[in-house]
């Protein structure tokens, strides 16, 4: 994106819209970075997949959606449920694996949900949701609905067959589904460079996909690719592949001793870093002082000081509920 | 009328009576079906609801899903059992898990049909019966019709439920004949396990093929021994009748479980341990257990049918009982 296009979409936006990115941003990583201490101190437990630094990813792809639209993400799924507006309260206390969680406690980290949002889960078995995201486009297309679906996974999906299954099958299919890779160039501990012998949207291409790359930890780039590609596939023209180039700031996971890479490649992403870019843009632009910036992080802290406190007074989910929920009851006739 | 032809009928009626259900698979179209239970329903219903996909059983079996959570109800066909490995990982980790990891909010009423079963010189892997491996896992149900009119009930009843049905036809049953109701409205409730021979002195359980081999064992004990047996067809193995073959075990006081399963982990074993449970006392000799030879099943007819339960192993088995 050219310095003059992007100025053309920070105006189209508005500082109000714009306002609301680096909101969202700041909420994830504040989120993120209490998530990490909770996790310290024993009360977020199982595996937690932080998303510190990949915010841009979220934000800018989740807002280009319509509230009908779906959902499907991954196990690093917090930043997702929280650009898409689900209750912050409600998914720490997932976290908490409390009964008031966005799965009642029973799904944790890896795994919300929040039906009526069009959040339809984060997935933890690596690209498993790819074709679900394939069959929801069936849904949408048989039913005459123009909802699309955002399927977003990781560069670490791209070896998985399904991957490969999936995209053949949306383009044969047509289907109005927009596959969301965030390569932050490493599947666990193995680079990214180490997986895969082609580069990712090649293989989009191959299969007859329109597919870029963008710059990850862009905000306002991420925002347009996928605008473009919630268009393309709102209208009828079949699937589109988004490459976003991010990092992520954290390990793998909390028990990631992140021996597979330097501190000074860490250090080098954040000079990159999707807030302080923002934040310089809308100030260069004078949309943003460093009083309402202040602002903005104020709020994202008492929103997560207050989902912990929700969490914390939470009840646990009672014992006679564990059978709950394993078969729905049939409507016969 | 031949189960293929009443399972085609099943079909054919729940898609005249719900638009959500569409079917998708490989061959399903215009090949009509490997087993020809689809013929015909590509012409009626045309591409849109009768899909010829290509051969990626684990993306088949996640559109069905996906399309389940968006508003559908398809009938995912998977070709043989065995090949329903590619597809594992969808049907565990997500369609049978869903409901209960979002806490209520994603159900996945979807209905996957599969082949299985020996006897038909196919080899190691296109012949195996994993019945049992499905009914594992909590969250799913699974169906196991032995004869045309349950063919035809249980699937129609399949279709009428909100969650995922593993559907298994045994190859040998599909020319099988029988009567049909022809109500569309005609349904076989699960968990509810047929008496199909009532009998005072065993009582033999089967389901799928088994249960036929099962008659005729029934049939030779009293003929030549004088041996009345009881013959219960499960249906269903999730939900499980355990109380009609409880019930039945403390008439009779002895139990033989027949299955083409293998028999180490098999689900004659967790049947045998359920009646220990329950009528132990009632029992006047262990149950007995008949089942595939634990080898994977020989193209070689001969060694396929010697590892394949035979009516003579479950008569064999009920006399075993009666000894001192």
């Amino acid at each position: 994106m050219t310095t003059e296009t992007r100025k053309d979409l920070m105006h189209e936006l508005g500082a109000e819209q714009l306002g609301l990115f680096l909101y969202q941003m700041v909420l994830i990583r504040r989120f993120e970075e209490k998530c990490g201490e909770l996790y310290t101190k024993g009360k977020i437990r199982g595996f937690l997949h932080l998303y510190t630094g990949q915010e841009a990813c979220a934000v800018g792809s989740i807002n280009c959606l319509e509230p009908r639209d779906k959902i499907l993400t991954h196990y690093r799924d917090h930043g997702h449920a929280l650009a898409r507006g689900l209750d912050p309260n409600r998914v720490m206390a997932e976290l908490f694996g409390k009964a008031t969680g966005v799965a009642g406690g029973r799904g944790g980290s890896m795994h919300l949900y929040d039906v009526e949002k069009g959040f339809l889960g984060g997935y933890a078995i690596v690209a498993a949701h790819l074709p679900l995201a394939v069959g929801l486009g069936v849904a949408a297309q048989m039913r005459r609905e123009d909802f699309v679906t955002l399927c977003i996974f990781g560069d670490g999906s791209v070896g998985e067959g399904e991957f490969h299954e999936a995209l053949n099958m949306a383009v044969l299919w047509n289907t109005p589904t927009i596959f969301f890779c965030e390569n932050n160039l490493y599947g666990m501990g193995v680079p990214f460079k180490a997986s895969l012998s082609t580069e990712i949207p090649k293989l989009a291409a191959a299969y007859n996909m329109p597919a870029v790359t963008v710059d990850g930890m862009d905000v306002l780039a991420v925002y347009e690719a996928t605008r473009e590609a919630v268009a393309h596939a709102r209208a009828g023209k079949g699937p589109y592949f988004i490459e976003a180039m991010t990092y992520r700031y954290r390990g793998h996971s909390m028990a990631d001793p992140e021996l597979y890479r330097l501190k000074e490649e860490i250090e080098e992403a954040k000079r990159r870093d999707c807030i302080d870019r923002l934040r310089r843009q809308m100030t260069d632009a004078g949309m943003l002082d460093d009083a309402g910036y202040a602002e903005i992080e104020a709020r994202a802290e008492a929103v997560v000081n207050e989902a912990v406190e929700f969490a914390e007074r939470s009840p646990q989910p009672a014992l006679e509920t564990l059978f709950d929920h394993l078969y729905k009851e049939p409507a016969i006739g | 009328m031949r189960m293929r032809d009443a399972l085609r009928e099943a079909l054919r009626e729940e898609m005249l009576r719900d638009e959500r259900i569409f079917l998708l698979g490989e061959d399903i179209g215009l090949y009509g079906g490997s087993y020809a239970v689809t013929k015909g329903l590509l012409e009626e219903f045309g591409e849109e609801r009768v899909r010829d996909t290509p051969i990626a059983e684990s993306a088949i079996v996640g559109i069905g899903i996906g399309a389940a959570m968006g508003g559908m109800h398809p009938m995912v066909e998977i070709m043989t059992i065995n090949f329903s490995f590619l597809a594992l990982d969808q049907i565990v980790n997500n369609a049978a898990k869903l409901l209960h990891m979002s806490n209520g909010q994603i159900n996945v009423p979807l209905v996957i049909r599969m082949a299985s079963g020996g006897g038909s010189q196919l080899a190691a892997t296109h012949s195996h019966s994993l019945e049992g491996l499905y009914a594992h896992f909590p969250g799913l149900k699974v169906v196991c019709p032995s004869t045309p009119a349950d063919a035809k009930g249980l699937l129609k009843r399949a279709f009428r439920d909100e969650n995922t049905v593993i559907f298994i036809e045994h190859t040998a049953n599909y020319g099988l004949r029988g009567e049909v109701p022809d109500d569309p409205d005609f349904l076989v409730e699960f968990g509810v396990a047929n008496v199909v021979r009532e009998g005072t002195d065993v009582t033999i359980v089967g389901y799928s093929g088994s249960v036929h081999q099962a008659i005729r064992a029934a049939q030779l004990l009293e003929e030549q021994e004088e041996i009345s047996a009881e013959v219960i067809d499960l249906r269903t193995l999730r939900p499980l009748d355990i109380d009609t073959v409880v019930a039945s075990v403390k008439k009779t006081n002895r139990a033989v479980v027949v299955e083409d399963a293998w028999k180490f982990g098999g689900f004659g074993g967790e049947l045998a341990a359920q009646i220990m449970e329950r009528a132990f006392d009632w029992l006047d000799a262990p149950v007995a257990r008949v089942a595939c030879k634990d080898v994977p099943l020989p193209y070689n007819r001969n060694l396929e049918f010697y590892a394949l339960p035979s009516e003579e192993d479950v008569v064999e088995a009920v006399l075993g009982m009666f000894k001192e």
